[in-house]
Formats: structure tokens, C-alpha cells, sequence
């Protein structure tokens, strides 16, 4: 890239490249594949704590890795204490998440470094969207009864319509965890087809399995498979609501789903790890994973989204020290 | 463009190299070249040098001495001079020295990581996370296991001057394996580093020096491998503890026969890793690559035997390659690299040759595409699959970063897959149905098995093989135990167990002329038949007075033969059964012994007993009796323990049968004694063929009838009588007798241990004029009997769910 090409050519092109695929249908339910699923609970383990040891970025490395990780972020705030200006900070930070001194210091700043999108309730839409606008950044809304999904079916299903007529470009739905913890994974097959359906082919589906209420990995993995085969565009670890929030684990047992279901399909499914992730270190951590699992292909928006909020901040943190080799402080970045 | 959106961009690994600097300034304090390690001092160094290789870049670190027989003997005799004093401290004592040695490893930790890679060509990820705390966790387990020996190994001692020569896979680690376990025991050792891998164990020295360790408790000689032979060989060395190539073992073996050493060899391995259709593919694709492909492959536990269920065989290859073509490559100070450089030119000359003669028709080989590096020695990771069982590929270890792999359909079949092998080190069994592995791991022949896992090791679990992997084991219980012996009686200062049944009669029935009423014939006793010998001979028994008391067939190399296939045939049943079944007989041979007692009064020397000489025999067959309600009682009892392993799983430690056992009893010795060998063995599982000669063969073969009618299964014990000699050799030489208790005429006992040498037989030799006293087997207790009767096998079952 030289420094004339046009600002954020390289993001708005994954965009262009995710906006002009067009969200999937459905493929057939097998039970079968359902039924022969093991995962190892030990061994998932090891390879987690083998790879934490297994690759180490520096200097350069980090940086970049870092900077991406920044365009991979949904940025995202769902409090019940959200007003529409809160999201409008929000959103700002989305355009302008690092400090422009530290990408000038790093020679970035033609990168067009933005985060992925903002993610938001229903009632922050508005907000999110004109605070966004001209930016390319999409708004995306948690929807279905977001977080614990057990309210009316019907109501969950307008939901999604309400927040696409809103303008949300992106929709991230809760699955019904007890079709998982009962074994009915033909129900959860069914539900979330109705949620594809609603979503239409104008916006991605990113479906929230909660890892940490499925009770073990074999229903982590057995819901992957459901919601990929339901046509999800994304499957996603956690509300961020959870007592347990996403782990290492549960991201491997998902990435190997999306690995085998691209195997057999041809179709690319996204990853979203959410809730809980905070610093750099983890983010740089979830992002080895996925290399390794899935090959840097993965690694970009269109692929791969982090949910979430204050992680940014330690991200800025470790750039300035990659900028200026001074560690840094929190208050020396701008709140959100 | 910058440098940092390239990265940006293209999300690549950069180099992420550790800093060596410290290690190259520990070799420059030593200027580069170093002398031996003898009583707490560094010697000069020698005029015969050997240059030692940083097999990454081919760059000489430094130059060590190769020890002559003159380094070893001043070695030996420091470790001698040091010996009394340091086995007589109190072990409390012993353990502040071990605790201090294991904080000045773990002070030091980064600095031996970095000089055993720089050293080895292992990837720092290894040595830094796998290596070196494996190693300080060694020393910590054995501090606490010294400190308080006195509960854990009771009435055992110090072996004595222990020689210990390692491999150069593990440098540090298999230090930690040898030296922690026996100076905590209060041997005192003379260690020989490998040749190629000297420079931990030197610095590993400064330590010893640093932590005022006394001078001779541990001595280091570097060299090649004369200068460990010159260490096998040396008269006042104790106990051999040898981890290395299977035919230097086997050296080892044949050069100890004889000579009264304890020995222990942990030889190489083909261990198969097995997956059947129910397995988490992905985890065990990961856990192929921490087992063949951990350092190089030259791992000796390596998991390079690839068996995979046939349903899911092509699946699993699919998958692998695509995991492979992920390993990286290069330079072993990259904390990104996986696969470091190969250990010498040499070894990687043979692999590569190995690999290109014996790579047939229908086999495929597919190689990472890894840019390798242009300097060092590297070999990329290799799957060869379309093997047959037969293949040499299959059969040989290869030592390297090659995975040969098979299919099977059935357990059944992984199982004979499995153990189709001269070794029997380790295993790996990939299943999510705990029945189906906890069914197949103690059917698999090996020291270790791993459930859903791979190449763990700790401390607290014994490692060790079987068959021609060697014997004896490394870590827990079991290990300590190979830096021990039984105290002798006058020792032992009355605190020896009654649990010693073994009692000889007070007197030997001695006798007049013997006029048998009808004559009687004995015939050899194979699988639970009376049969005549093949050599169609007969030997007269004569009694102490030169009468004629009967005749013996005169067993010979067929008999022997038949008597082990029989042993061999019956083994899969016999350890089969519950302990308790097998106690159920062996308290009914008792019964049975005891009610036909009168019986052998007459076959004991003499026709016409007194009536002191009738109640010494009766006296014999009670105390025999006794014996067998002893084993009957243990039966069921010496079973294994849960290991208290720093993972989250069980280490389950199980004692298993050998499997067909020769024991040659002396000729001297009575029925009881006969009783006091089958007994154990059978209690545990074995089957066994027993040699049997000299005046007593009459009862024995009495005893057989006895056998016959207490429901003893065909075939679990064969007694074949004739010369004790003929016989002993016979049985050392048979490749298909797993181990060999000698309790015979010692002059037989080197030709014994070294016929062993060909199958690495187990041997327990306690021959009556054995170096360490004389009459040891008098207070030998039950446990010694027993644990001689077992392996341990280590089954890890990690969990969670």
C-alpha cells in the first residue's frame, strides 16, 4: 500500500467484500453429524495452554497484529444505563480508536484504522447510526431477547425486523440454551432458520451459543454445528452476560466446527469471541488461535469480530509503548 | 510501503529470538572448555578433546574432555570415598542438599533452557516449558522423597557407587531421572553425560559446588562411549542405570552378567498411537504433534507408530497434513519454532537414509512444506502412510521426525497391532469411551499407557518399558526402589516384618536305602500334563547317601520349548482372572498339600523316616502352606496406586504380571522353596516354567499331581526337571520367557544374564554366593517377591469435561 491510495481502501474493501457476499440459506440439518461430534476435554485444554507458549510476537509483529485487532472489533456497549450519547462517544471512538499522534509516530495512518462495528440494543440503533454515518462502520443489534432469549418466539422474531427496518446491518441473535441442554437440536435448528429467514439476505447473522450455560464442549460443539447449519454467518461465544464467559476452549471447539464445516461445505462461517476480553494479550491470544486453527484468511473482519468494550483501551495502551517505547498509562487515551 | 503494514497485511510471524547471551558468558567463564567433574572439583582439561556442537548452526560451543579409564577410576573412587558418610547422614540431611540443588535449578531455569537448546537444537518452547521444570519438579519430588525415606522405603538401604550414563535427547531431564533418585536413596553416582550433550550437566555441576554438595556425592565424566563402558566395567561400581540405544543396552547387559550389579535400562521404543472412530480427531492430530514431532521425534516414548481405526482413516490424514503443513521449522531460539534442528550429521544422515531404502510400493510419503534453514541439521516432519505391519519402517524405530502409520478395524486387531513389536515402552489410545480404553490399556505390552494423551511425565509416576524397552523404572515409588536394596538381617536391628515366610526345615530329612514299594514315574509337568521327556533320558536322583530314590526324565531344548509355549498359551486367561480367582487356587493347592502331606515323607530322603525326620517334613509342607495362603492373601492386595500428579487426571499405577516367567531353583533346595518361587508369580498373573534338579525334583514333581487336581489351569505352571544347567540356559536364551528368577548355582548366573541379554529378559538373580551377602533370600519379604512378580505400568487418564 503507498501512502496515496485512498483512506481505508483496505478496510472498506473487506467490507465491500462481506456486504457484496450475500448472507447464506440454510443447508440441510444432519443428525448425524450432531451425534458423531467428540471433543476432548483435556486435550482442548492442553492445546490452548501449548500454543499460550508455542508463538510470541514482537516488536513489528506486535504492532501489526495489534493494529489489526483493532479493525476486528465490535465495538460495544450494552448497559442498561445506555443513553444516546454514551453511544454517540461510542461511536466516535469507533472511527478514531487510536490516537492519531501514535499511528502517525507508527507511519499508519493511511491504514484507515476504524473498528469493526458498534454493537448496540435495539434502542441505541438510531443513535449508533447517525453518529456513524459517512463512516462505512456498521451498527449491529443484539437482538432476540438478547441476553437470556426467553421471550415470545413471535416477539423475538419482530425484534430482529425491528432493528433491521432501524438500519442494523448486523444482528446478533441468542440461541434458546435449553433446546441445547434437552438435546433438541432440531428445534434449535428450526429456530435459528426462522432467525435467518428474518434476517434476510440484507444483514449477517451472528448467533450467540453462550458457552458458558451449554455445560461442557460437546454441546459448544454441537451448537456450532446447528446454528452454521441453520445459516449462521457467524457463531459467537458469549452474551458477555454469563457468569462463565468465553475461554480459549470454547473458541478452539468452535474453530474447528467452522473448520470442519468449511471442509464439507465450502462455506466460510465467522468467529466472534465476546465478554471478558480486556487486554491485548488476550486479544493477541484469540487471534494466534485463529491462525493456527484456521489460517490468517480468517483474520479479517469479514471473518472475525471481538466483542467488546474496554479492551481498545489496553490496546491503545500497548501501541503507544510500540510507538514510543515508553509504557504507557490509562489516562493518557482518550474514555470512550 | 513500511515493514509494518507488509505484517499488517500479510498477519505473518515474525522472528521472536531468546536471548543467549547469558549461556555464552557461563561458557566463557569456563574459557570455553571444560575438564571433568570429579569430588567437587573441576579437573583440568584433557588432551583428547571433544568439540561440542551447536546443532543449529553447526558452530562449536565449547570443548570437553573425553574421559579415559584413569577419569572414570578417580570418578569411581571419589563416589566410593564418598559413599560412607553420605548414606549415613541422616536423610533429613540429604533432602536440605536436594532442596537446595532443586532452588538453584529453578534460579537458574532460564539459563539451562537456553544452553540445552543452544546445545541440542531442541526448540526453547521445549526446554523451558517442558525440560527444565520436569526436571526441578524431579528434585523437589526426591528432596521430599528423601526426607522422609525412612517411612517410604522402610528396611531398605543405599545401593553403593552408582554409574549412570544418559542420552543426549534429554540432557537435563534425564540427569534429574538418575542423580535425584539416587543420592537421595544416599547412593552416591559417577554420571557420563552423552557426548553430544554435555554442557547442562557441567553447569549442572557448578551447582553442586555452589550448594557445597559433598565432594564424590556427584561426579561427572564426560566422553564418548568407551568412556561409559569404561564405567559398565568398573569393579566398584554397584548399579548400572543405562537410558539409551536398545543394542548398547543389550551390551550393557552381557557386560554386567555376572558381576552382581543391579541394572536398569530404559531402551528405545516404537510406541504406537492409537486412534479408533470416537476419538476427538482434532486432539489427537494435537497430540500426535507433542509426541512424534517433540523434539525432533527423538523422543524414545515417541508416539511414531500411527494406528488409526479404518473408518476414520482418511479423515485423519486429511486432517493431519493440513496440521502439519503448521509446524514451523527453524531456528530453535525462535519461540515460534516447533521443530528444531536435528541432534548431529550423523543421526540425520541415518534417518534419511532409513527413510529412502525402505520406502516401497504403495506407500506415500508427504513431507511439510518448510522452508528449512540452508545451515544446521534439520529434517522437515514426515507422514508416511500405506504401510503393512511388516514394513521395516513399521517395525524400526527411526528416531526422527517420522510418523509411519497403519489402519486397523478392530480393538482386537489394534491390540495385535500393537504389540507386534520387540518393544514395549509407551502408548497412546485415543478414544471418548473410557470402557474401551480402560479396556485396552492393560492389554497393551508397555510401561505407560496415555488416555487421550500424550508423552506426560512426572515425577510422582513411574516411567519404564517392557520387553526389549528395557526394564526397571524411573520416578515414584517404583524408582526409589531402584536405588535401594534390602537391608541384610544384621542390619536391619530387629525391625525386619514377619511378613518373611520363606523357612528352610530345620534339618534335611536325611536317608537310609530307599526300596520303593512300587516304582514310581515322574515325568516333566507341561501344561498340566504328565509328560515323557524328548530326549526320552532319565537322570537318577539319588539321596545325600548316594541311594537311588528314583528316576527324572532329563529335560532338554524341546521340553523347554513345549513347557513355554504351554506358559504362553495359558497367559492371556491366567492374567486375565480376578486376583481373587487366582487366590481361590492358590488356598486350594494349600488345602490340598496339606491333606496328601504324608505323601512326601517318603520322596523326602528316606523310606523308613524317624519320628523327628517325619515331623520336619510335615513342619516343611505346613510352613509351605503357609506360603501359599500368604500369596493367596496378597492376591488380591498388591495392587497399584493413584499417583498425585501435578495435572488435573489420574496417574494410576498398576502392577502388572511380566508375563511368562523361567525361575531356576537351586538343587539344594526343598519343596518349600519350590512353593516360595511359583507362588508370587502366579499370585500376580504370570505364567510360569520351572527348572527343577537334584534330589528334591521327586517331591516337586509330586506337587505337580497336587497342581493337577486344584483346579491350576493347563499350562500356568510347567516344571520340566534335568540338569540345572542345561535347563537354565535353555530358559536365559528362549526369546519368549519375559523374565528369569535365578535362584540356583551362582556360577550359572553370568551365562544367565547374558543369554537375557538377547530379549532383555528381566532377571532377579539371588544365587547363594551373590556379592552383597550370602544369604539374602532368608529376609527377603514378601513385597521383594512380589514387586519381582510385577511391572508397573503408569495408565494417565487426564479428565474433564
Amino acid at each position: 500500500m503507498t501512502k496515496a491510495s485512498p483512506k481505508r481502501s483496505w478496510h472498506t474493501q473487506h467490507q465491500a467484500k462481506r456486504d457484496s457476499r450475500l448472507a447464506r440459506s440454510p443447508i440441510p440439518f444432519d443428525g448425524k453429524i450432531i451425534e458423531n461430534i467428540a471433543v476432548n476435554r483435556s486435550a482442548t485444554d492442553r492445546r490452548v495452554a501449548n500454543l499460550r507458549g508455542g508463538r510470541s510476537l514482537k516488536n513489528d509483529w506486535k504492532t501489526a497484529f495489534l493494529l489489526r485487532a483493532v479493525t476486528l472489533i465490535d465495538l460495544t456497549t450494552l448497559s442498561g444505563d445506555d443513553t444516546e450519547e454514551r453511544v454517540r462517544r461510542l461511536a466516535t471512538k469507533a472511527r478514531h480508536p487510536v490516537r492519531q499522534d501514535i499511528l502517525d509516530d507508527l507511519g499508519v495512518e493511511n491504514l484507515g484504522i476504524c473498528t469493526a462495528a458498534v454493537c448496540v440494543y435495539h434502542e441505541m440503533v438510531n443513535a449508533s447510526i447517525e453518529a456513524l454515518e459517512g463512516s462505512g462502520i456498521p451498527t449491529a443489534a443484539v437482538s432476540t431477547g438478547f441476553p437470556a432469549g426467553l421471550s415470545d418466539f413471535q416477539l423475538r422474531l419482530r425484534e430482529i425486523s425491528t432493528s433491521l427496518a432501524a438500519g442494523a446491518k448486523e444482528i446478533d441473535v441468542v440461541i434458546s440454551r435449553r433446546h441445547v441442554l434437552t438435546g433438541q437440536w432440531q428445534s434449535l435448528y428450526n429456530e435459528v432458520c426462522e432467525f435467518r429467514a428474518r434476517c434476510g439476505h440484507g444483514a449477517h447473522l451472528k448467533t450467540i451459543l453462550a458457552t458458558g450455560e451449554l455445560g461442557n464442549l460437546r454441546n459448544v460443539a454441537k451448537a456450532s454445528w446447528t446454528c452454521m447449519m441453520a445459516g449462521a454467518d457467524f457463531i459467537k461465544t458469549s452474551t458477555g452476560k454469563e457468569t462463565q464467559n468465553a475461554t480459549l476452549a470454547d473458541a478452539l471447539t468452535m474453530l474447528r466446527c467452522i473448520r470442519d464445516f468449511s471442509q464439507l461445505t465450502g462455506l466460510k462461517v465467522g468467529f466472534k469471541p465476546a465478554g471478558g476480553i480486556s487486554t491485548a494479550r488476550d486479544a493477541l491470544a484469540y487471534m494466534i488461535l485463529v491462525k493456527e486453527e484456521l489460517g490468517h484468511e480468517w483474520l479479517s473482519p469479514s471473518l472475525f469480530r471481538f466483542g467488546a468494550s474496554s479492551l481498545l483501551a489496553d490496546i491503545e495502551r500497548q501501541l503507544e509503548h510500540c510507538a514510543t517505547g515508553r509504557y504507557s498509562a490509562r489516562h493518557h487515551h482518550p474514555l470512550v | 510501503m513500511t515493514k509494518l503494514h507488509d505484517i499488517y497485511r500479510s498477519l505473518e510471524y515474525g522472528p521472536s529470538i531468546e536471548n543467549h547471551q547469558a549461556a555464552l558468558d557461563w561458557l566463557d567463564r569456563h574459557d570455553g572448555s571444560f575438564g571433568h567433574f570429579i569430588n567437587g572439583q573441576f579437573t583440568d582439561c584433557h588432551d583428547e578433546v571433544i568439540e561440542v556442537l551447536n546443532p543449529a548452526s553447526h558452530e562449536i560451543l565449547a570443548t570437553t574432555s573425553c574421559g579415559q579409564r584413569g577419569d572414570v577410576n578417580e570418578a569411581v573412587e571419589a563416589a566410593q570415598m564418598a559413599f560412607d558418610s553420605w548414606s549415613s547422614k541422616a536423610p533429613s540431611i540429604r533432602a536440605r542438599y536436594l532442596y537446595a540443588l532443586t532452588r538453584n535449578l529453578q534460579k537458574h531455569s532460564r539459563l539451562f533452557a537456553v544452553l540445552e537448546t543452544l546445545n541440542s537444537g531442541k526448540p526453547l518452547r521445549e526446554s523451558r516449558d517442558i525440560d527444565i521444570p520436569l526436571a526441578i519438579r524431579h528434585f523437589y519430588f526426591h528432596a521430599g522423597a528423601s526426607q522422609i525415606a525412612n517411612e517410604i522405603i522402610g528396611n531398605r538401604i543405599a545401593i553403593g557407587v552408582c554409574g549412570q550414563i544418559i542420552p543426549w535427547n534429554f540432557p537435563l531431564l534425564m540427569l534429574a531421572w538418575k542423580i535425584a533418585p539416587a543420592i537421595a536413596m544416599g547412593n552416591t553416582v559417577v554420571l557420563k553425560p552423552a557426548e553430544y550433550t554435555p554442557l547442562t550437566a557441567l553447569l549442572f555441576a557448578d551447582l553442586c559446588r555452589d550448594v557445597c554438595l559433598p565432594p564424590g556425592v556427584v561426579n561427572i565424566v564426560t566422553g564418548r562411549g568407551e568412556t561409559g563402558a569404561f564405567l559398565v566395567e568398573h569393579p566398584a561400581v554397584n548399579k548400572i542405570a543405562f537410558t539409551g540405544s536398545t543394542e548398547v543396552g543389550r551390551d550393557i547387559r552381557r557386560k554386567t552378567a555376572g558381576t552382581g550389579k543391579f541394572l536398569t535400562l530404559e531402551l528405545g521404543g516404537k510406541s504406537p498411537y492409537i486412534v479408533f472412530d470416537d476419538a476427538d480427531l482434532d486432539s489427537a492430530i494435537e497430540g500426535l504433534c507433542d509426541g512424534i514431532w517433540l523434539n525432533q521425534g527423538q523422543v524414545c516414548c515417541a508416539g511414531s507408530r500411527l494406528l488409526v481405526q479404518e473408518s476414520v482413516a482418511e479423515t485423519f490424514h486429511r486432517k493431519l497434513r493440513t496440521r502439519m503443513n503448521k509446524l514451523r521449522v527453524g531456528n530453535p531460539l525462535d519461540k515460534c519454532v516447533d521443530v528444531g534442528a536435528i541432534i548431529h550429521p550423523v543421526q540425520l544422515q541415518r534417518m534419511t537414509d532409513m527413510v529412502n531404502s525402505h520406502l516401497g510400493e504403495g506407500q506415500n510419503i508427504y513431507r511439510v512444506e518448510a522452508n528449512l534453514p540452508k545451515k544446521g541439521c534439520y529434517y522437515p516432519p514426515t507422514l508416511v502412510t500405506g504401510l503393512s505391519p511388516s514394513s521395516t519402517l513399521m517395525q524400526e524405530e527411526i528416531f526422527g521426525p517420522i510418523l509411519v502409520s497403519t489402519t486397523f478395524r478392530t480393538l482386537r486387531e489394534a491390540v495385535e497391532l500393537a504389540n507386534n513389536t520387540r518393544y514395549g515402552l509407551a502408548a497412546s489410545v485415543w478414544s471418548e469411551n473410557i470402557n474401551l480404553a480402560l479396556d485396552i490399556a492393560p492389554k497393551l505390552e508397555c510401561g505407560v499407557v496415555w488416555i487421550n494423551g500424550t508423552n506426560m511425565f512426572d515425577a510422582a509416576a513411574e516411567f519404564g518399558g517392557k520387553r526389549e524397552s528395557g526394564f526397571g523404572r524411573e520416578g515414584g515409588w517404583g524408582g526409589l526402589a531402584e536405588y535401594t536394596q534390602p537391608m541384610p538381617k544384621s542390619q536391619s536391628k530387629g525391625k525386619l516384618s514377619k511378613d518373611m515366610t520363606f523357612q528352610s526345615p530345620k534339618t534335611t530329612a536325611q536317608a537310609k536305602l530307599a526300596q520303593l514299594p512300587i516304582d514310581r514315574t515322574f515325568k516333566h509337568y507341561i501344561n498340566g500334563k504328565q509328560v515323557r521327556p524328548d530326549s526320552g533320558l532319565s537322570i537318577e536322583i539319588r539321596n545325600s547317601q548316594g541311594q537311588l530314590m528314583g528316576h527324572v526324565g532329563k529335560g532338554n531344548r524341546k521340553d523347554i520349548r513345549n513347557a513355554v509355549e504351554a506358559a504362553r498359551h495359558a497367559y492371556p486367561n491366567w492374567r486375565a482372572q480376578s486376583g481373587h480367582s487366582r487366590a481361590q487356587i492358590l488356598y486350594f493347592i494349600a488345602e490340598n498339600l496339606s491333606a496328601q502331606s504324608a505323601n512326601f515323607v517318603s520322596l523326602a530322603g528316606d523310606t523308613r523316616p524317624s519320628q523327628r525326620q517325619k515331623e520336619d517334613i510335615d513342619a516343611e509342607i505346613q510352613s509351605s502352606c503357609d506360603t501359599l495362603f500368604t500369596y493367596a492373601a496378597w492376591a488380591d492386595k498388591f495392587d497399584g496406586r493413584i499417583h498425585a500428579v501435578p495435572f488435573r487426571g489420574l496417574a494410576m499405577a498398576i502392577n502388572e504380571p511380566m508375563g511368562v516367567a523361567g525361575a531356576v531353583v537351586s538343587s539344594n533346595s526343598g519343596l518349600g522353596e519350590f512353593i516360595a518361587v511359583f507362588a508370587p508369580l502366579i499370585a500376580m498373573g504370570n505364567t510360569c516354567v520351572l527348572s527343577v534338579s537334584g534330589q528334591h525334583s521327586l517331591s516337586v514333581l509330586e506337587l505337580c499331581k497336587i497342581l493337577a487336581t486344584s483346579d491350576v489351569p493347563d499350562g500356568v505352571i510347567n516344571v520340566v526337571s534335568g540338569l540345572e544347567d542345561e535347563l537354565a540356559l535353555e530358559l536365559a536364551s528362549h526369546n519368549d520367557v519375559d523374565s528369569i528368577w535365578h535362584f540356583g548355582d551362582p556360577n550359572l548366573t553370568e551365562k544367565i544374564e547374558t543369554l537375557s541379554a538377547g530379549n532383555l529378559k528381566r532377571t532377579w538373580i539371588l544365587s547363594d554366593s551373590h556379592s552383597m551377602d550370602s544369604d539374602r533370600r532368608r529376609h527377603l519379604s514378601c513385597h521383594d517377591y512380589l514387586s519381582h512378580a510385577c511391572e508397573i505400568k503408569n495408565i494417565w487418564v487426564p479428565y474433564g469435561d
